[in-house]
């Protein structure tokens, strides 16, 4: 278990917050290839766990369906909507 | 700490969890998660039940409720048993192919045949994952493991349609690439009176995968999504043309008399005609 927010890769962009937490993301891919809008791109550099994991950088073509953040075996990833952002 | 609101149905000092890296075993306990959440269950009010092998890790220990790790092949035995003296729990079994359908097969159809009221989710990878591979019952046909090397010569258990012609009152089979639909089916298969098995096929990339030329998680996601077929269009295909998909659907959704109330019934019966 980890409690260090350095963890946790954020990208926000009006109202709409997407999450990863790279002490649980294991780097499968499945976030990458199964987003149906190409949200996310590999990182460039090595996690501390030593894996590559996913950077939502095309935060604005999101859809909020929340596809990733339902299949992600590990829990890593954070799909936040305010309220009133819908 | 990840900021995932289901991260509080879990026991999170136990993780990153133990899976592989692109396990289905995650996405199955994120979906239940999911389901538990929608429909408000209290976690203090589940029983969680599992056998042995990988996917029988899925409830524990990360799932924070009262979860019951068994012997191989004998979950339902155990749950049938916890839902007869607690009826008013939900009582759930999660559980793999080999676990469930082969070694504890025999458990399953007679649970079926009953219409006990607890929720059977299967978790069928194809292969015996924990033990590193060996074919299981569920192996498709052709399929090398490491004790078929040149192809598996048997053809795999068709669990859905058999839990169906068993007895169950709900049986809907679905993959880890249809994520909602499996979520929509948990929580049918939570609230269901009656016996409900949901059967997910999942993906092992390790011991099933890389063997069948499926080298990674997504590889095995966009085969299952490839080579599903939904139920409504199977049933006007040939077994022929249905050799080695995949069909999705939900086989079953009935009312069928439920075994522990009918106990019940019994006991009361038997107490009011003793005064
Ligand atoms: C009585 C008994 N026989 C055999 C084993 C060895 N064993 C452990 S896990 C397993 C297979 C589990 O397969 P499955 O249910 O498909 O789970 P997976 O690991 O694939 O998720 C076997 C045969 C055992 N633990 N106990
Ligand atoms: S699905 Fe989860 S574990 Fe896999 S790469 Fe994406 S964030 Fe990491
Ligand atoms: S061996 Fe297979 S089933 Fe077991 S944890 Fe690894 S990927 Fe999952």
């Amino acid at each position: 278990m980890s409690d260090s927010l350095k963890d946790i890769v954020e990208i926000k962009i009006n109202g709409l917050s997407i999450s990863i937490n790279k002490h649980f993301c294991k780097g499968c891919g499945i976030c990458i290839e199964m987003c149906p809008t190409k949200v996310f791109e590999w990182s460039e550099k090595l996690s501390e766990k030593g894996v590559y994991f996913p950077v939502p950088s095309y935060i604005d073509k999101c859809t909020k369906c929340r596809r990733c953040e339902l299949m992600c075996p590990d829990f890593a990833i954070s799909v936040e909507v305010e309220e009133g952002a819908g | 700490m990840s900021k995932y609101r289901m991260l509080k149905y879990l026991r999170q000092e136990v993780l990153p969890t133990t899976m592989c890296l692109g396990c289905g075993g995650g996405t199955v306990l994120n979906i239940f998660a999911n389901a538990v959440d929608e429909l408000g269950i209290d976690p203090k009010d589940l029983v969680m039940v599992s056998g042995i092998g990988c996917s029988a890790w899925i409830p524990s220990p990360y799932f924070k409720a009262d979860t019951l790790h068994t012997t191989h092949g004998r979950p339902i035995a155990f749950a049938t048993g916890i839902k007869v003296g607690l009826p008013d729990k939900y009582v759930v079994v999660i559980s793999g192919d080999g676990d469930l359908a082969g070694i504890g097969g025999n458990h399953l159809l007679h649970a079926a045949r009953r219409n006990i009221d607890i929720a059977v989710i299967l978790v069928n990878n194809f292969i015996h994952g924990m033990t590193g591979g060996q074919v299981a019952p569920t192996t498709p046909f052709g399929a090398k493991t490491t004790t078929t090397p040149y192809g598996n010569i048997e053809h795999p258990l068709n669990i859905s349609e058999t839990v169906a012609a068993a007895g169950a009152s709900y049986v809907a089979r679905w993959t880890t690439a249809n994520p909602f639909m499996l979520l929509k089916s948990i929580k049918k298969a939570l609230t269901k009176k009656g016996f409900a098995l949901v059967e997910v096929i999942s993906q092992c990339p390790v011991q099933f995968g890389q063997r069948n030329k499926l080298r990674s998680a997504p590889d095995m996601l966009r085969w299952f999504l490839k080579n599903s077929v939904p139920l409504k269009k199977a049933m006007k295909m040939s077994p022929e043309e249905l050799e080695g998909k995949i069909v999705i659907g939900e086989f079953i959704d009935r009312e069928r008399v439920e075994f522990v109330e009918e106990l019940n019934k019994i006991i009361r019966g038997v107490y009011v005609n003793a005064d």
